[in-house]
Formats: structure tokens, sequence, C-alpha cells
């Protein structure tokens, strides 16, 4: 709590005591004004100032003004009525107190619940100064000086491990909870806490532009773009208050005017107290208040899950998701290649790998490099000689005292040899040693372990059409989304094409529903912003996709896509919830009132009343874990 | 040129009604007040001064709410 709202706290429960204690003392008259009046200064003191600075300023429709109308038009009514009943007019302003209390208590605690998930600024650096290790600013660390991280402490700066071994946790960047290992030669990202080792880290960013910092500058920057819930709202709120001021004096005015003119009774202080109760009604806070806390807590609590929305109205576009594209490559499969199958092979799996890894040693060729992974063991340079590129064919060497040939068909036929056929999909590399065909390797980008899992997700979260792009061979695209269960597939596209392919479903699709475009953030930039909603997956450390897209991915795991979806749609049902519950009481009270059903007592809880539970409603935004 | 003030506002609403009042002033090309981080983002008018505009906006503020605070 703040100072502020601790001595708010002190002066409502004083005076809701002194005004409970009040019920019960026997003072009639002049004593009993004086006590009641003094008990309603304490508690509205400063809304009486406030509502005086506001007529100085000519602010009419400020809250303050409406509830000092309120509250001194019920004592002007008590008086005039000789009946002494000044208890509603104290308690009007004490809830009113009690209500603008609990908001900034719900709003200051969810600031501060928001601030501590997204805990990733790291507060200094430890440089190496003459031996002795020194605290200095992040800011202050030029790119390529050599860092110590100590167990406990956060990773300050994005850069490479240059001594040290260590356990790394990600979550508050990642939301994956199972801690990285981590060695010489691995990079690590700033906002990872440093679990068991200490670490030497060279610096390979500045501060402000290591992976830290930009999430914490787009997570603050987030609720700049505005949802046109959040647009609806201040809109309506502008119209709310003054024309239930007008509503609130054509009802004092015209029912009384219309009795004289009758020649009945013209009730003007029963008019009036119903005129009164209108403005007790009149503040919008329960809305205002509420939609942007939802839209805070979701974007938040999403934020935690390692998602990162860019704005509350890419969340509000989230919850419409009717197509979701997925470039291929990097988002539904690994994008590395992968020996996945060996076919035909007259010797032992890592024999052949061995003769294969060796032979393509030299090259560095994604495809070259997923052999020697498959083959796993050191390399032995001194075993290679007379390595050959035989160019669009492939390699031919000698390995530990072997003829040994590594390609494609045509590299087979030119030694005379009839390779096998392969009937899966995929690149093809055939293998010979010493003149005799030993089979072949089946190399494929296999899809990652959830992409099926994450589809099947999407569609349940009421994604319509999945569509899958890709440059790929067709053979190759129609076998990963058979795998996957997505009937939606474009192939052999050039960068150029998956343009036209989104522009051409965007404008096919219905007008409610969002189009999202999934990449891996490496050369998709132009799709990104295209379409409705950008997503980038694997974002740790690409600075390009964190710019480009509206929703970025911290990890590469597809199924946070559906997550998102479910986040964003369960953010936007309770903001809808809070903006039907809100309005509809507000309504129903001013037509109690009007109709002299509800006095002001009714009016003060229900406003109260709504805003605390539209508060409480939108704080469940933020609770993400398990949607 | 956008910049990106603290800004010190005790209600959602008089948030809404600060916004409104920077968007008037002089000078200012778009004002977004986020009332959940308490800032404001100000784009200015081309060749307007953010060191002769900001006072303005406070003074805009002061109006609609007595007791906001823009730190610049």
């Amino acid at each position: 709590m703040s100072r502020k709202q601790k001595t708010m706290l002190v002066r409502i429960i004083i005076s809701a005591a002194a005004l409970i204690a009040l019920i019960f003392v026997p003072a009639e008259g002049y004593l009993r004004f004086a006590l009641y009046m003094a008990v309603y200064l304490l508690i509205g003191y400063d809304i009486l100032i406030k509502a005086v600075r506001g007529i100085i300023s000519r602010q009419v429709f400020d809250e303050c003004f409406l509830m000092a109308v309120a509250s001194i038009g019920a004592i002007a009514i008590a008086l005039i009525n000789g009946n002494g009943d000044y208890v509603e007019a104290v308690a009007v302003m004490l809830f009113y107190q009690i209500g603008e209390w609990f908001q900034s208590y719900a709003v200051g605690r969810s600031r501060r619940n928001i601030g501590a998930l997204m805990d990733i600024r790291p507060d200094w650096a430890n440089v190496r100064v003459d031996g002795r290790l020194e605290k200095v600013d992040p800011d202050e660390v030029a790119v390529g000086s050599e860092i110590v991280v100590q167990p406990g402490e956060k990773v300050p700066i994005d850069g490479v491990i240059v001594d040290g071994r260590s356990v790394l946790n990600m979550a508050a960047l990642t939301g994956e909870s199972i801690p990285k290992d981590v060695a010489e030669g691995d990079s690590v990202i700033s906002g990872s806490i440093n679990m068991t080792g200490v670490l030497t880290v060279r610096t390979e960013k500045e501060f402000g532009e290591s992976t830290a910092s930009k999430i914490l500058e787009l997570v603050e920057n987030a609720g700049s773009r505005k949802s046109r819930t959040e647009n609806f709202i201040s809109k309506f709120a502008r119209i709310y208050t003054p024309a239930v001021c007008g509503a609130a004096l054509a009802l004092a005015l015209l029912p009384p005017l219309a009795g004289m003119l009758f020649g009945s009774d013209p009730a003007w202080s029963q008019w009036i107290y119903r005129a009164l109760t209108f403005l007790v009604i009149s503040c919008p806070c329960a809305l205002v208040i509420s939609i942007p806390l939802s839209f805070f807590g979701g974007i938040g609590g999403a934020s935690r899950e390692g998602i990162l929305v860019k704005g509350s109205n890419y969340l509000e576009a989230l919850s419409h998701v009717g197509i979701v594209v997925f470039d291929k490559t990097g988002t539904l499969t690994k994008g590395v290649f992968e020996v996945n199958e060996i076919h035909h092979s007259s010797m032992d799996r890592s024999e052949l790998l061995y003769y294969a890894a060796h032979a393509e040693s030299a090259s560095s060729h994604p495809i070259a490099k997923s052999i020697i992974n498959a083959y796993g063991g050191e390399i032995d340079r001194s075993a290679v000689t007379g390595i050959t590129e035989h160019s669009g064919r492939g390699i031919t060497a000698k390995v530990s005292g072997h003829d040994v040939a590594v390609g494609n068909l045509h590299l087979m036929e030119d030694a005379g040899l009839t390779p096998q056929e392969c009937h899966g999909t995929g690149t093809v590399i055939h293998t010979a040693v010493d003149g005799a065909y030993t089979g072949h390797l089946l190399i494929t980008d296999s899809p990652k372990e959830h992409s099926a899992a994450a589809v099947r997700a999407l569609r349940e979260s009421g994604v319509e059409r999945i569509v899958m792009l890709t440059g790929d061979a067709d053979a190759i695209a129609r076998s990963v989304a058979d795998d996957l269960g997505i009937d939606e597939v474009h192939s052999r596209l050039l960068p150029a094409d998956k343009v036209a392919e989104v522009e051409r479903l965007l404008a096919e699709k219905p007008e409610k529903a969002t189009l999202a475009f999934v990449g891996d953030g490496i050369n998709d930039a132009p799709v990104l912003s295209r379409a409705d909603l950008g997503i980038a997956m694997g974002a740790m450390g690409s600075d390009a996709a964190i710019e480009a897209a509206d929703v970025v991915l911290m990890d590469d795991d597809p199924l946070k896509i559906s997550k998102a979806v479910r986040i964003a749609k369960k953010c936007l049902r309770i903001v809808y919830e809070n903006i039907w519950f809100a309005i509809g009481i507000k309504f129903l009270c001013l037509a109690l009132g009007a109709l002299g059903i509800a006095n002001m007592w009714l009016a003060i809880f229900a406003d109260v009343g709504v805003m605390v539970i539209a508060v409480l409603n939108a704080i469940r935004a933020m609770l993400v874990r398990k949607v | 040129m956008k910049k990106t003030y603290k800004i010190d506002v005790d209600c959602a609403n008089c948030a809404n009604k600060m916004e409104a009042a920077a968007n008037k002033t002089e000078g200012v090309k778009n004002a977004v007040v986020n009332f959940m981080s308490l800032k404001m983002t100000v784009e200015f008018e081309d060749g307007a001064d953010p060191a002769e505009v900001m006072p303005r906006i406070l003074k805009a503020c002061r109006k609609v709410e007595s007791d906001c605070e823009i730190e610049f």
C-alpha cells in the first residue's frame, strides 16, 4: 500500500466507525447536523475541494463534482424535510471513497504483480578490474567485454560463455520451467538466471540491444496500442456521464413542472432526490477501469508464458483468429536437416555414418552438417585425404584408406553403380565404399514434437482453416501436412509468392475472422506485416522477428500458438462480461431510480459493487497458467 | 518525434480525460495515455519543441484532473 492509500484507509475506517456510532447517538437539531457534517467533511473534504476546482476550470462532468452535488443535495433535502436523515449523504461519500480506494489498491497490486512476472531486468554486471570483480551498470559494458555471472544472478547482457559451466533457468523468458545446461561456447541470453556455476561471458551486444531490454521495452509499451473495445469504452464514458446528468436534470424539472401544469402536487423534493440518485450512478468507473485492467492482465499473463503480445489490439485480433497460415520451416518443422533413415545398407549404421561423415567433413552445407551430426563422434581430419567436390553431384574422398563416394544419383551412375530408389520423402544421399554401393541416407527436416498436437489444439480453439506454405517440393510438403493433419498446402513458393498467397487468403476470409501468419522470423518480415496478425516463433535472440511481428513467441513450441489464442479468448470474454455486466447494472439502477424504487443507498452500492466485481473479474485475466 | 513520459494519476477515467486534453494541445500530433503502466506517449508535430509543448500539456491535464503529474 502506498502512503496515500494508507491515509485513505484510516480515514475510511474512522468515518465508518463514527457513522455507525452516530446512528445510536440521540442528538437532535443543530448538534445532530454538526456531528454528521463533521463525519461528512472528514470522509469527503478532498472530493469537495476537487469539486470546487472542477467548477473553477469548468469541468462540470468531473466525478468529484457530481458526487459533491449528489451528497450536498441529499443533505439539503434532509434539512428541508426536517427529518434529520443525513446518514444517506455521508454514506454516499463513504462508499464512493471505499470504491476509489479499492480500485487504486487493486490496480496497484496488479501493476506490481505484472512487474514481478516480468522481473528480468538485470541490476548490474560484474566486470573484472585489476583481478577484482566490480559491479557496474550494465549500460556501461562495451560489446566484447568479459563479464562474470555468479550463481543466483541474472545474465545481464547477451553473449557467449568463454569459461565455466552451469544450469540456466529461463522460465521468465520462455515460460519453460526445465532448466538448460550450458557450457563454454554456448550463447546465453540476458534475463536468464544462472543457477549453479560461475560463468564468464563475452558480451555480444550492448545492454539496450540485449534480449531482456528488448522484451521489457516491448511489454511496457504494449498497452499503448489500444484495442477497439478500449476505444469504444473511452467514447462511451465521454457520452455516458453527460447523458446521465442531462437525464437527471430532466428528471428533477420536468415531472414537477408537469405536475404544476396539471394542478397536482409538484413533489419537488421527491423528484430532485431521484435526480440526485442518477448522479450517483453517473460515474463510468467500473467500465473504464476494468477493461484496460483485463487487457493488461491478459498481456502480462501471456508474457509469463513466453508469449509477448505487442498491444491490446493484437490480443483482440488473436481472439478472433479464423485462419492460421504457417510457413513450414522453423515453425512446424525444426528447420534443421536430420538423417532420419538409412536404407539398404550392407554395413553397420555407425560404420556407414563414419565414412559418410568423414567424406563430408570439410563441407559446410546443411546436408553435410546433418550427416556429421548423425555420426555424432569426433571427426578425425587426418583420416581423410583427397577430398574432391563434384559440383551438383557430391563428394569423393579417401577415408582411412577406403574410397568413399557420397552424393546423389548422378554420382553413383558416374561410378557405374545402380543405386536403390528411395520411397521416402526428403533428400536422398547415396553412398559407395570401395566401388560398392552401400545404401542411402534419407535426410529430412522433421516435424517438431508438438506440431501435430498444436494443429489439433488450434482447431479445438476455434481456428477453422489451417494453411501451410513452403518453398519445398510438393511431395515433402504433402507428407509433412499429412503427418500433422493439415489439409491445405501450397508448396514451391518463393518468398514473394508467400505474400501473394497470404493476400489471396485475406481476400477470401470472412469479414470478422482474422488471419494470423506464423513464421520463424527469418526472411518473412513482409508476410508478417501483411497479415492481420504476425506471429514470430523462436525469437530468442532474433531482433528482426521481434521488430516485425505483432505476437512474439519466445521459444519455438508451436503449442504456444493455441495457448496464445486461448489466453486472448479468455481475456476478451472477461472484457465482454464486464461491459455487459457494468452497463446492465447501471441502466437497471437508472431505471429503478427514475421510478423511485431504488434509493441513493442502492445506487451507491450498485456503483461500488459493480466496480469491485468488475475489477476482481478483470484480475482473472492474469491467471493463464492452466488456460 | 515520439516521446514517453511517466505520469501519475489516480483513476482510469481521469487518465482518459488527460489523453483527450493532451490531444487537443497545440503541437501534439497524437497522445496516448496508458493508465495501467502510467505512461503518456506523445507524438509531436513536426518542428514542435517538446520542452515547450510539455508544460502546455501539463496545464491542460491539470485542468481536467487537478492532482495529476507528468514527469518531463
